[in-house]
């Protein structure tokens, strides 16, 4: 493998690991709060379909991220109401918004267009576009590190640069605000934080609201930057993808950057059978490496590659002592 | 909050929680500018309204009886079994496996060793998510949706590398043999007099029905459904009365695994007669919403896949002749599952209200 053909899977690796990340992060806060959240993937898809609609009819990408980030909190309100205000089993209502997300979106997206359940192509302004980060040009020529600023780092759509910024941002305000520590707090030990005097409901609503947000983000980018509009199913298990980096993680936004990449090369790998074969000289089924992000989530949660323990409190809904 | 009487938490609950869910997927056709009442008489002269359309209504609802009560016996167990898909996957293939060995000489014969196939294998899918849950505690939800995955990645493989034959371009098993094929509704006496043209259920709706009770026995008759309902209720108090947790959680997920992998018979040996890519076409997800709407009872989970084979086949018609996407029927899934799974509590605390209300209606009445 050249130099060349590996500059082009770490380009593809960034940006198939993206959405990935966003979704990572959004499951991070939700779950560090304490509530399990498996509807990542329902609130991704009903982002993007909204991205890819409103995008289409108003030809503005960032419309379209508004918009998606507007129907993904829709999913993380129904969830923190499912989970939170009625207690109910989060699991379960993870499951139930995936399905809802799977078939709504078919749906309104085929009264709005009739195409099938699509949104129309977007072109133009209607896509978030590649933006040249500042000296990518002239350094260009620079051996080595030059193809690899200007091929990988630089060239990619705003929300790339937006999930990458993301991560120091959450280990920020985890770790080194007072909102953060309470957020851990309430997914560990909800009853000392209301001892303490704070909402756990409070906190948890907010958790769930963050995600959705990023959730939002991350729906976006699939039908505005990555793809040019909605289709069926589109993301693909993503969400769940992103879930089994965050265990691979240990809810940790840093680790959680490295486990997307390494999901993310896994997608971009699994994109040029002909490369793989190339490189460990045996033909790799295409399938074998599809599944592979799932066969090391699975050994992941066998502890066999390091032991991961969720917040202690996670998905259990809490009940104020009377 | 006020304890609900047990017929309004068996009926009552369920009931209003598909009222709920109805009334949501009423809103959501407006929405779309369809007309609901439109939509329903489609479904229900599609699904209900020819000896044609109960064929397949029936035939979903097979399918959906075994998964249902895959999702009930984990349930149980306290084990959430989200692999219900992945499980009837490679179900199918122990279907496909022992239909293609052998050139069965009689339908009973294939069908009993297709039936422990079928079995086998979808008990083998679960038996990994349930020994890393029993012994390593790694949570059997993730580990189930990830198995559904690599299966579904395995299913593609076998399919296009492994069974498919030389010179056929779509990924598909090879047509199982003349010997291995079951007879339909409309090929058996009696219900032939019901089902006079082909249609795809078949006998295999007699073993769901069967297995339907077996679980019952099982659950609520033996040692070990005491077992499996004592470790679900409180696993501390299990543990103190001496049942093995790591051997129940093992046992029940292999009966769940089994039984979702037993719902290939329906679709793979009774209908395409081959296997086919993605062969349980979401079957074992409904799973769970049937098992929640038939409050994990084998009784509720035949009447609630009857209910969802009904929605299945209306929904497909609902694709065929009007504009409505055939993925209505997800949107009901999914508002079906929030509403009976994880709004009950909403739904007990109305309840709660008017039945408190009637109560004290009654007291001052008396007083």
């Amino acid at each position: 493998m050249d130099y060349a053909t590996l500059l082009q899977i770490l380009d593809t690796t960034l940006r198939l690991a993206t959405p990935l990340l966003l979704a990572c992060l959004a499951g991070l806060y939700s779950e560090r709060a304490g509530i399990f959240d498996i509807g990542l993937e329902g609130k991704m898809l009903a982002a993007a379909m909204s991205a890819g609609a409103v995008a289409a009819l108003t030809g503005s990408a960032w419309a379209g991220l508004l918009a998606g980030i507007g129907a993904s909190m829709i999913f993380a309100a129904l969830h923190g109401i499912a989970s939170i205000t009625f207690r109910g089993n989060q699991l379960i209502s993870g499951v139930a918004l995936n399905f809802l997300a799977s078939g709504i979106t078919v749906l309104i997206a085929q009264a709005l267009f009739a195409q099938g359940g699509r949104t129309p192509p977007l072109t133009g302004d209607a896509r978030f576009n590649p933006v040249t980060l500042p000296g990518a040009e002239a350094l260009r020529d620079v051996p080595v590190i030059g193809p690899l600023y200007y091929e990988v780092i630089s060239g990619h759509s705003v929300l790339v640069y937006l999930a990458l910024l993301a991560v120091p941002l959450t280990w920020w305000v985890l770790f080194r605000t007072r909102f953060g520590l309470r957020l851990r707090a309430v997914g560990e030990n909800p009853a000392a934080v209301d001892t303490a005097g704070v909402s756990v409901v409070g906190l948890r609503f907010a958790a769930v609201g963050i995600t959705g947000i990023l959730c939002g983000i991350a729906g976006a980018y699939m039908a505005t930057a990555l793809q040019a509009g909605f289709g069926r199913e589109m993301t693909a298990g993503r969400g769940y993808i992103a879930l089994a980096a965050l265990i691979f993680a240990k809810w940790r936004p840093v680790a959680a950057l490295w486990a997307c990449l390494l999901f993310g090369f896994f997608q971009a790998l699994a994109l040029r059978p002909d490369v793989v074969e190339a490189v460990v000289q045996v033909k790799v089924p295409v399938p074998l490496l599809d599944a592979l992000p799932y066969i090391l989530t699975v050994l992941v949660l066998a502890g066999f590659v390091g032991k991961a323990i969720p917040p202690r409190a996670g998905g259990e809904p809490y009940v104020k002592e009377r | 909050m006020d304890r609900l009487p047990r017929w309004a938490d068996v009926v009552l609950v369920p009931l209003i929680s598909l009222v709920f869910a109805a009334i949501i997927s009423a809103l959501v056709l407006l929405v779309i500018g369809q007309s609901p009442v439109e939509a329903f008489k489609v479904m229900v002269d599609g699904a209900l309204g020819s000896a044609y359309g109960w064929g397949y209504t029936l035939y979903y609802a097979t399918s959906f009886i075994f998964t249902g009560l895959a999702v009930t016996v984990a349930f149980h167990a306290g084990l959430f079994n989200i692999g219900g898909e992945g499980q009837a996957q490679l179900g199918g293939l122990g279907v496909a496996l022992v239909c293609l060995s052998l050139p069965w000489p009689h339908w009973t014969i294939a069908l009993a060793a297709a039936t422990a196939g079928a079995a086998l294998f979808g008990a083998a899918w679960a038996l990994i998510p349930a020994y890393l849950q029993a012994k390593r505690g790694s949570h059997i939800v993730i580990t189930t949706i990830m198995f559904n995955y690599i299966a579904a990645a395995l299913m593609v493989y076998v399919l296009v590398d492994v069974l498919r034959p030389v010179g056929q371009m779509d990924p598909a098993s090879a047509r199982f043999p003349e010997g291995a094929q079951l007879p339909a509704l409309n090929d058996l006496p009696l219900f032939n007099l019901i089902f006079q043209k082909p249609v795809p259920a078949n006998i295999t709706l007699l073993i769901a029905l069967v297995m339907a009770v077996v679980i019952w026995a099982m659950l609520w008759r033996t040692r070990l459904g005491y077992q499996i309902r004592a470790f679900g209720k409180s696993e501390a108090a299990a543990k103190y009365a001496g049942i093995n947790p790591v051997r129940i959680t093992i046992i029940a997920m292999l009966i769940s695994g089994a039984l979702a992998g037993m719902m290939s018979i329906n679709n793979v040996m009774g209908e395409a007669e081959r296997l086919l890519q993605n062969s349980s076409e979401g079957a074992g997800f409904i799973g769970i919403a049937v098992a929640l709407m038939g409050r994990n009872h084998p009784f509720g989970v035949v009447l609630a896949a009857l209910l969802f084979g009904f929605l299945y086949q209306g929904g497909a018609e609902l694709g065929l002749w009007t504009s409505i996407p055939i993925e209505m029927r997800i949107v009901v899934q999914g508002l079906v599952i929030l509403f009976t799974g994880a709004l009950d509590m909403m739904v007990r605390m109305i309840l709660g209200r008017i039945f408190g209300m009637v109560r004290s209606a009654r007291a001052m009445r008396t007083a």
